[in-house]
């Protein structure tokens, strides 16, 4: 009787962990989506009385308005892919910092080195012959294959990374290991970029194009005025975000409803004691590694297939990009990546695709990263511990 | 309290003749490197008509990162110009070597290489860049040494409009190139464009010259922007979508145009996609693959073109497959004729003055070079250094997304056009 109440109370907490994360994802993606679709209108209409809307009139043949209007469907989707790569790369920030309070700032390259081995993988199957002409399933399979090498690699090397250059330095005062990430940071910048030119001569490479990812699958047309505007999601998007939710979801799962995650809640919240408990601290803080270093790689594949090139600096923009997500989220809560990340990718998405037409072409998408950052420091003002901040303590 | 005394005072007499020992060699530090280079090529005039030493002309250009493939066409059209033609000079009793440097498409590196060159004695030519952002300031350093540049591939117009007589190109003008370019889409019937540009001197310059040319013919501009981004162009789009342009035009170099275009036509965009030269690159179809096929096409205006549009290059492109195994990128073949005239001048200059030329010397003959029968075209330079009579334009339109099948573009038109 007790033990059918327990397991049923499990199979409860099994199925709470997975619906939870996909709950508040949704309610996040739909939330930063209206909030920033509101405010591009109000701001559209208020522009539209003065000399902006001519200018508007006179390039888009429309009000600004109804242009903001007729974007905003394909701006939301193009601010969610990039934002769940963000998310995607961002956990692995979260996670090492959950249980070391340290930030990884290698993790941008341990990304790049899924990216790199994930496409040469690629680049090699190609000169096979196997990629061309491949059917579906097999192409679909192959793309698993070199998400699932990228992903090892990059998880071994974030084990090997903490082993070398933060081990020793565990007890030494915070800024040491910080240092010591960004001299391996820059350190595998290099590594690749010689292995790379060694062994094929260019370390600029470009995913193949194989299967049917480059694909859009139109979501219909929505004609204001007499510009059709497109309305689609190439395939290789879809890819992004189921593969970002299903991150998500095993690492919530495992983090919070599994006996490992138990174990890693337990180093976070306060090591010495974890290891009277009998926890090997060692043995779960590679752990922590081992998972932030898979979910990098899995980023960086995904990354390459999305932006097609890649190079051995790939890493830092992202890599930058995510560790705002993270913060602004609330760094060490797994949530809060993920929100960090969907805002972060809507806002940028959001400025970069209104702000010519609301400057008059003053200032153009190139701007864009000043909303992050400014959204940033304006939390970090506000809310020091970021926006699902309250839950800090829980950390991981 | 005296040995302590003692102490101090011997650590302020010892840092006070450290002091002036630091102090001192500033003031006798200069003089050496002077004489060192004024007297190199006086020692080797000094033999009067004994024609020995080594001779170097350096290559710079991206042989490693996103723009390698156009930038190592450089290096190897020189390294096969040096060669072949280097047979005069050797049998004068030169010895000629070719110093290639990595510029990778960055200024910074570009300059900090111009100086390695300027302080080499033994080279006294350089034959330059793919990027005209990487030209410019390279050259100010190439002017102060009074060294001789060829540039295979710079268009942007202040290289030579700033009257530098060491500094010549083989190749056409950007403000020809724009409204080349912007002629060609007023012809086409594309009536409003979008201009993007990768915010170099290059890419903005052009797409400033496209702009001008469109508007003065009566087209419209609906947009014009520059960005930096090599991954993400989203953003970028939306604008673009809405505006529904007849043509989208980006002055830049193919890593980026090739991912842009990519993500363009993944966006549903129907109009054409059209460049300028940096689009020139078998690796562009690499990047962009079925994409440059879509909607109305992707096109470009050339400055180089593809080696076999040119009437004495059959051996030329025989002798680069063998050599390197790869047919001719763009600029591979204007690298040769650069290293051709920079030989030419060097055994001129060489014979007038009966030894090792100077580099003054090189730089003179080098702007005089009349009537050179290169591969491209007869070369001539005018008093800025651009070519004469005419440079080439091409209008090309890509119509295989087969890295492999790059030379065989449809060719559209080629201009010869003289500078202005």
């Amino acid at each position: 009787m007790a033990g059918n109440a327990v397991r049923s109370q499990g199979l409860l907490k099994t199925v709470r962990e997975i619906v939870r994360p996909i709950g508040q994802l949704v309610l996040f993606s739909a939330g930063s989506a209206l909030i920033l679709s509101v405010i591009a209108l109000i701001l559209a209409f208020i522009l539209d009385q003065t000399p902006v809307g001519d200018a508007s009139q006179h390039t888009f043949k429309m009000n600004l308005l109804t242009f903001t209007a007729a974007n905003l469907p394909q701006v939301v989707i193009d601010g969610l892919t990039i934002g769940f790569v963000y998310a995607a790369i961002a956990l692995g920030y979260t996670m090492v910092y959950g249980v070391l309070e340290f930030i990884n700032f290698a993790h941008s390259e341990v990304f790049a080195v899924g990216a790199f081995v994930g496409v040469e993988l690629l680049i090699f199957m190609n000169q096979q012959g196997m990629l061309r002409g491949a059917p579906l399933g097999l192409a679909y399979l192959y793309l698993i294959l070199a998400m699932a090498v990228g992903m090892l690699a990059a998880g071994l090397l974030a084990v090997g990374i903490e082993r070398t250059a933060y081990r020793p330095l565990r007890g030494a005062p915070r800024l040491v290991p910080l240092i010591s990430a960004i001299g391996v940071s820059f350190f595998l910048q290099d590594a690749i970029r010689l292995t790379e030119s060694l062994a094929t001569g260019d370390f600029h490479r470009i995913i193949p194009t194989f299967g049917n990812f480059d694909t859009r699958l139109s979501l219909g047309k929505v004609f204001i005025g007499t510009a059709p505007v497109n309305l689609g999601i190439s395939i290789k998007s879809i890819i992004v975000i189921v593969a970002a939710v299903l991150m998500l979801v095993g690492l919530n799962y495992l983090v919070n409803a599994t006996k490992i995650g138990k174990a890693i809640r337990a180093v976070a919240q306060d090591r010495p004691t974890a290891s009277l408990m009998g926890i090997n601290v060692n043995r779960i803080i590679s752990l922590t590694f081992l998972i932030g270093g898979l979910l990098g790689g899995a980023a960086g594949v995904l990354f390459a297939l999305k932006f097609t090139r890649i190079d051995p600096f790939v890493g830092f923009f992202p890599g930058l990009k995510a560790f705002t997500a993270a913060v602004l989220g609330g760094i060490g809560n797994i949530t809060g990546a993920l929100l960090g990340g969907i805002v972060l990718g809507m806002l940028e998405t959001f400025a970069g695709a209104f702000m010519s037409s609301f400057t008059m072409g003053a200032a153009g998408a190139e701007y864009k990263d000043i909303f992050a950052f400014g959204v940033l420091i304006l939390v970090l003002i506000f809310r020091p511990h970021g926006l699902m901040g309250e839950q800090v303590g829980q950390k991981a | 309290m005296t040995k302590r005394f003692l102490v101090m005072l011997s650590v302020l007499v010892i840092a006070s003749i450290a002091l002036t020992a630091c102090g001192a060699p500033p003031t006798e530090a200069p003089p050496p490197p002077a004489p060192a280079e004024t007297e190199a090529p006086a020692a080797t005039e000094a033999p009067a008509a004994v024609y020995e030493g080594t001779i170097k002309i350096a290559t710079q250009s991206p042989l490693s990162g996103g723009q390698s493939s156009l930038g190592t066409a450089i290096k190897q059209g020189a390294e096969l110009g040096l060669e072949q033609l280097g047979g005069p000079l050797r049998d004068m009793g030169f010895t000629l070597e070719l110093a290639p440097y990595d510029d990778q498409a960055n200024p910074d590196t570009g300059v900090a290489n111009a100086k390695n060159i300027a302080a080499d004695p033994e080279i006294l030519c350089v034959i330059g860049h793919l990027n005209s952002g990487v030209a410019l300031p390279s050259s100010e350093e190439y002017h102060t040494a009074g060294l001789a540049m060829i540039s295979p591939a710079n268009t942007n117009v202040a290289i030579t409009d700033r009257g530098y007589p060491e500094v010549n190109r083989v190749v056409g003008r950007d403000d020809v190139q724009g409204a080349v370019g912007g002629q060609f889409a007023l012809d086409q019937g594309w009536e409003s464009a979008y201009v993007l540009h990768d915010k170099t001197a290059y890419g903005q310059g052009l797409a400033e010259f496209f702009r001008q040319k469109v508007e003065a013919l009566g087209g419209t501009v609906l947009g014009f922007e520059g960005t930096e981004e090599k991954a993400n162009f989203d953003p970028i789009i939306t604008p673009i979508m809405a505006s529904n342009p007849d043509v989208v035009f980006f002055g830049g170099i193919y890593d980026q145009i090739g991912v842009f275009g990519k993500q363009l036509r993944e966006k549903g965009y129907e109009g054409a996609l059209l460049a300028g030269d940096g689009a020139d690159s078998s690796t562009h179809a690499e990047i962009a693959g079925d994409s440059l096929l879509a909607g109305a096409g992707t096109f470009y205006v050339a400055v180089a073109g593809p080696a076999k549009e040119y009437p004495r290059t059959a051996q030329f492109i025989e002798d680069y497959n063998a050599k390197f195994s790869m047919p001719p990128e763009p600029y591979s073949n204007q690298a040769y004729d650069s290293a051709g005239i920079c030989l030419k001048a060097i055994e001129a200059a060489a014979t007038a003055a009966g030894g090792m030329p100077t580099r003054a010397d090189v730089a003179a003959a080098v702007r005089a070079t009349q009537d050179y029968e290169g591969t491209t075209q007869t070369v001539d330079f005018n008093d800025k250094g651009d070519i004469i009579p005419t440079a080439r334009y091409f209008i090309i339109k890509v119509i295989s997304a087969d890295p492999a099948e790059w030379a065989n573009n449809e060719l559209l038109a080629a201009l010869d056009i003289a500078p202005e």
